[in-house]
């Protein structure tokens, strides 16, 4: 295809980010909302334009332009599913952003559709370079989000988040200096194929996981999230929770793995181990929470753990289930920000115990809100349990520990999510002014409700999902597959019986004369 | 020895000392010159821009030329730094008058001496002698002398004119100590001689001549350990003759240096590269955390020059074609970067003209003056290195050298240095944005000075990015230039 349409992605918010900046506040959230809208247009036209089973590498876009690297661009299966989780919450974030800010509107709106711009790209990025470029750059408008627009600690939260994540993938910047330097190319796919020497990829590993790590964030690096989390406005917690934290794992599923086959396949037992600690550690502090923030950034953490899980399981089922659980904690991580968005901005509180009784005044929030906290858990029907069932299928392959511990994780997480929610939106009305408090507007109505869509639809037929990665995953499973552990599960494929487990002697006469009956 | 060669060759100096004699003259004789002698300097700083450029492009001139026998060598390493120092000086020029006009104590000399600093300062990077090498930089260090001591009434100043002085004059000696025991043990001031006399090892007296030049120019491109003058000499001299400072006159020291540990001593590299890997991790490190705690902006940025000495080093060190032409990078955007946080730090007036100069003072400002704000934390972010910011270019082909080097552990460390030095180069965003106001800041800046900012912003600006390619070849045949004098 030879129109540049992911170039346009990047221009259109970069270009009404730079005319936000001068513009009055009703102009600017119009024009904020535009661009994300026209944006949310060019991905659903990516999607449709997007070839199933064709070129690894679609949409592919080059120009030399700077020494040392390119600006290129493309996207696979993978990418294109990333790409439209961001541009998917961008207007919500934007219209959950409506009223909640009244300071220095412009420059908010410029912030986040600069960090538009900065999302696409890292997921578009063909180039190792233009890739850590667009990585690290959504440390700034993330600062200024959280320092400017934050609560009372925003300070020290914009501190730790720049600070923590700048020195984790500074080391990577290394890496990638003396990869390029060795295989003389900057070019992703081509590094994806590079066979580098196995001594050589543990240290390039742990460089890479210095950074993934920070972003995703994993036990013991986390501590920065929740403090991010509690202190950024709402639309920017919805955005470092839908589409920041999935850079982690996209930089995994895009280097880690297909780069250092060997050395991923090494520290198989450092992924698992810290992913296991993360689930119970990380779902038992969620379970003492007094803030709601805290409580699903927390809850974050625990999900992030079975992402990592899922991707170091070197199979499909766990790589899939690892993509799903990225969109689908993308879609329902967001959403329950924006459900405590939604009650903060008439109370000006995420205390917990300033709530109770909210199903009595607030009936259409509460189902919103049951909802999203029943997918978080993993109920049937929504995309929180193909994605746990499948991550954990696949790491079930490799490690029947591991599944046991991540699955007592998920019971964990059913835990603290129901008691938040009894003492949020059930128990008796005991705040006069939380009870007075008015249900949800046609505003928060547009912001939720296609999110619920989205979750339902990947709950039910995860397939449309799917089909786009499929290609990509069953290529990285052949890449990793030199590499893959022996699992200590051992499963055993069995001979299929004759019939059908309900076959009954006696009931074969009456299908039969069914049969006959039929002549 | 053909004269007129020579002499066409030397053309930006001379054309430099002509207009600084006539304007000494001028300022003797004729009443208020002060602003006809800023525009004339500017003017003549202009002409030896565009000679400069002209030699640097001239197709004959590719291999360089010597000029008066082998004192003083054109190339395109010296031409490309000498474009960084005439820019660099120009710009100063510009945003000065204004600085000294509330205490009427702009005067005539103030060009003058930027001429005369001007010309010594083309000189150390020409120098292919250790007598031109000398006396270019003593004409350098003296003229910056008297202008750190410009405000004659003022104690701060004068104090740091007197600091600059005595700390100035024992690096002169020591270097100049050194340039004897060098000379002594290879029998020649030439470049090219000394380089053959150590082409078959060092004996330990001419090591320690080595080792003395190298902490003599340590000193003047304040890198650690010799660097506890600059936080009190930056912080005490007038703010435009600060800018200077952190500029200009570091371009031209460390490219004498890279020239003078690259050809002169470039046959003994493993004598100097220990010496040059530690200046490099001190600098980043003191100079990142030295910053910290610092209320006073001068003072930050004077510990932000140190901080980026250091990354430049690591070019040095590196001892390659690529490493040179990624400090000549780094150089090129440093200048931008410093020269455009010190305007803004100069346009930092209150409503009586008062400047504003401590953390304090400037907090809130992006709500008075959201420009402004916006134009010091993009500089600020891209001191620090993030990308998208221009910043980060200097950084990357510095560690992108020392990679390619092998030197993985100095890349590594250092880069991880860079991340405490993130720490107050954030604290200026964080103020300006984050933080109430506290005093008000004037609204209008003259026009000079949003030029140069404009210039130096746009430059760090993520379209610097654009100019990566030709950037990149400028510097890569200046560095060629070094290396093929062997």
């Amino acid at each position: 295809m030879d129109f540049p349409i992911l170039s346009l992605m990047l221009l259109v918010p970069l270009v009404a980010g730079i005319t936000c900046l001068f513009l009055d506040a009703p102009m600017a959230r119009l024009v904020a909302l535009a661009a994300t809208l026209i944006d949310l247009a060019l991905g659903v036209l990516l999607w449709i334009n997007y070839d199933i089973g064709g070129a690894q590498w679609q949409f592919t876009e080059r120009a030399e332009l700077f020494a040392v690297f390119d600006y290129a661009l493309g996207i696979d299966g993978i990418a294109l599913m990333l790409i439209m989780l961001s541009v998917f919450l961008m207007p919500i974030c934007i219209l959950a952003s409506w009223q909640g800010i009244t300071r220095r509107v412009g420059e908010y709106m410029a912030a986040f559709l600069l960090m538009e711009v900065l999302m696409i790209g890292v997921f578009a990025a063909q180039d190792m370079f233009l890739f850590y470029i667009f990585f690290e750059a959504g440390l700034i408008p993330m600062y200024l989000i959280i320092g400017v627009w934050g609560g009372d600690n925003r300070i020290y939260a914009s501190y730790k988040f720049f600070l923590y994540t700048l020195l984790g993938s500074v080391l990577m910047l290394i890496a990638m200096l003396w990869m390029v330097n060795v295989a003389g190319t900057s070019s992703i796919p081509v590094l994806m194929q590079y066979d580098f020497a196995p001594e050589a990829q543990t240290w390039l590993w742990l460089a890479f996981f210095a950074s993934f790590a920070v972003k995703m964030p994993m036990w013991p690096v986390h501590t920065w999230l929740p403090d991010a989390h509690v202190q950024a406005p709402t639309a920017g917690s919805v955005i470092l929770a839908g589409v920041l934290l999935k850079l982690g794992g996209y930089g995994f599923i895009r280097f880690s793995l297909p780069m250092f086959p060997e050395a991923s396949e090494q520290f198989i037992w450092l992924v698992f181990g810290l992913s296991m600690i993360a689930v119970i550690y990380t779902s038992l502090v969620a379970l003492v929470q007094h803030d709601m923030k805290k409580l699903i950034a927390y809850s974050s953490v625990a999900h992030m753990a079975i992402v990592t899980a899922g991707l170091f399981a070197f199979n499909v089922q766990g790589l899939e289930g690892a993509m799903i659980m990225m969109l689908s904690h993308g879609l329902v991580s967001g959403a329950l920000f924006l459900c405590v968005g939604v009650i903060y901005d008439r109370l000006h509180t995420r205390e917990i115990d300033r709530y109770g009784g909210l199903a009595i005044n607030m009936p259409r929030y509460a189902l919103f809100f049951l909802f999203f906290t029943m997918a978080s858990i993993g109920l049937p029907g929504t995309s929180g349990f193909v994605a746990e069932f499948l991550a954990l299928a696949g790491v079930y392959q490799v490690s029947t520990w591991a599944t046991l511990v991540l699955t007592t994780g998920i019971i964990l997480g059913a835990a603290y999510m129901l008691y938040l929610y009894r003492r949020v939106a059930f128990g008796p009305q005991k705040n006069a002014d939380a009870a007075a408090m008015s249900d949800l507007s046609l505003r928060e109505w547009v912001m939720l409700g296609p999110i619920a869509a989205a979750v339902l639809w990947m709950g039910v037929y995860p397939e449309s999902f799917l089909a786009p990665m499929r290609a990509d995953i069953a290529a990285l499973d052949a890449r990793l597959a030199r590499a893959a552990p022996e699992g200590d599960s051992r499963p055993q494929v069995g001979t299929p019986r004759a019939h059908e487990a309900n076959y009954m002697e006696g009931a074969h006469g009456a299908a039969a004369g069914a049969s006959e009956g039929a002549h | 020895m053909d004269y007129a060669a020579s002499f066409y060759i030397i053309a930006p100096e001379l054309m430099l000392t002509g207009a600084a004699l006539i304007l000494l003259l001028v300022a003797a004789w004729v009443r208020d010159a002060a602003k006809l002698a800023t525009i004339a300097a500017v003017v003549a700083l202009f002409g030896a821009t565009f000679w400069t450029g002209h030699l640097l492009l001239d197709p004959s001139f590719d291999q360089g030329a010597d000029a008066f026998g082998g004192l003083y060598r054109m190339d395109d390493f010296g031409s490309v730094a000498k474009l960084l120092i005439y820019l660099a000086t120009i710009a100063c020029l510009v945003v000065t008058p204004r600085f000294f006009d509330r205490r009427g104590a702009y005067r005539a000399e103030y060009p003058v001496l930027l001429l005369l600093n001007a010309v010594g300062m083309g000189m150390m990077v020409s120098a292919v002698d250790l007598m031109t090498l000398y006396i270019g930089l003593e004409l350098s260090s003296l003229s910056s002398y008297v202008l750190a001591s410009f405000l004659r009434d003022d104690t701060k100043s004068s104090e740091a004119g007197l600091k600059y002085f005595i700390l100035g004059a024992l690096a002169s000696g020591i270097i100049l100590y050194g340039m004897s025991l060098v000379y002594g043990f290879s029998g020649s001031t030439q470049y090219a001689g000394i380089r053959l006399a150590f082409a078959d090892g060092l004996s330990t007296g001419a090591l320690f001549g080595v080792v003395f030049v190298l902490a003599g120019l340590a000193f003047k491109i304040a890198a650690v350990p010799f660097h506890m003058w600059t936080p009190d000499v930056y912080e005490g001299a007038p703010t435009p003759v600060t800018a200077f400072f952190a500029s200009a006159p570091k371009v031209a020291a460390v490219a004498m240096l890279v020239r003078m540990a690259i050809d002169a001593f470039g046959a003994q590299i493993d004598a100097w590269q220990q010496i040059v890997i530690f200046a490099a991790m001190a600098s980043i490190v003191v100079g990142a955390l030295g910053a910290i705690g610092q209320e006073n902006l001068k003072r930050v940025l004077a510990y932000s020059s140190i901080n980026n000495v250091g990354f430049i080093l690591i070019g040095l060190a590196a001892a390659t074609p690529s490493g040179v032409s990624a400090v000549l990078i780094y150089l090129a955007i440093y200048v931008a970067m410093t020269i455009g946080a010190f305007v803004a730090v100069l346009m930092l007036r209150d409503r009586d003209g008062e400047q504003l100069e401590t953390f304090t003072d400037i907090a809130g400002l992006s709500t008075v003056r959201p420009a402004l704000a916006l134009s010091v934390a993009m500089l600020m972010f891209s001191l620090a290195g993030i990308p998208p910011l221009f910043g980060f270019w200097g950084k990357f082909v510095v560690f992108q050298a020392a990679v390619q080097a092998d030197m993985l552990v100095l890349a590594a460390i250092g880069i991880a240095a860079s991340v405490i030095g993130a720490f107050y180069y954030i604290k200026f965003v964080k103020v300006m944005f984050f933080d109430e106001p506290v005093r008000e800041a004037e609204i209008h800046s003259p026009a000079g000075h949003w030029v140069v900012l404009g210039i130096c912003v746009l430059i760090i600006s993520p379209l610097g990015y654009l100019l990566t390619p030709w950037l990149g070849a400028i510097a890569d045949s200046a560095a060629a230039a070094l290396f093929t004098v062997v």
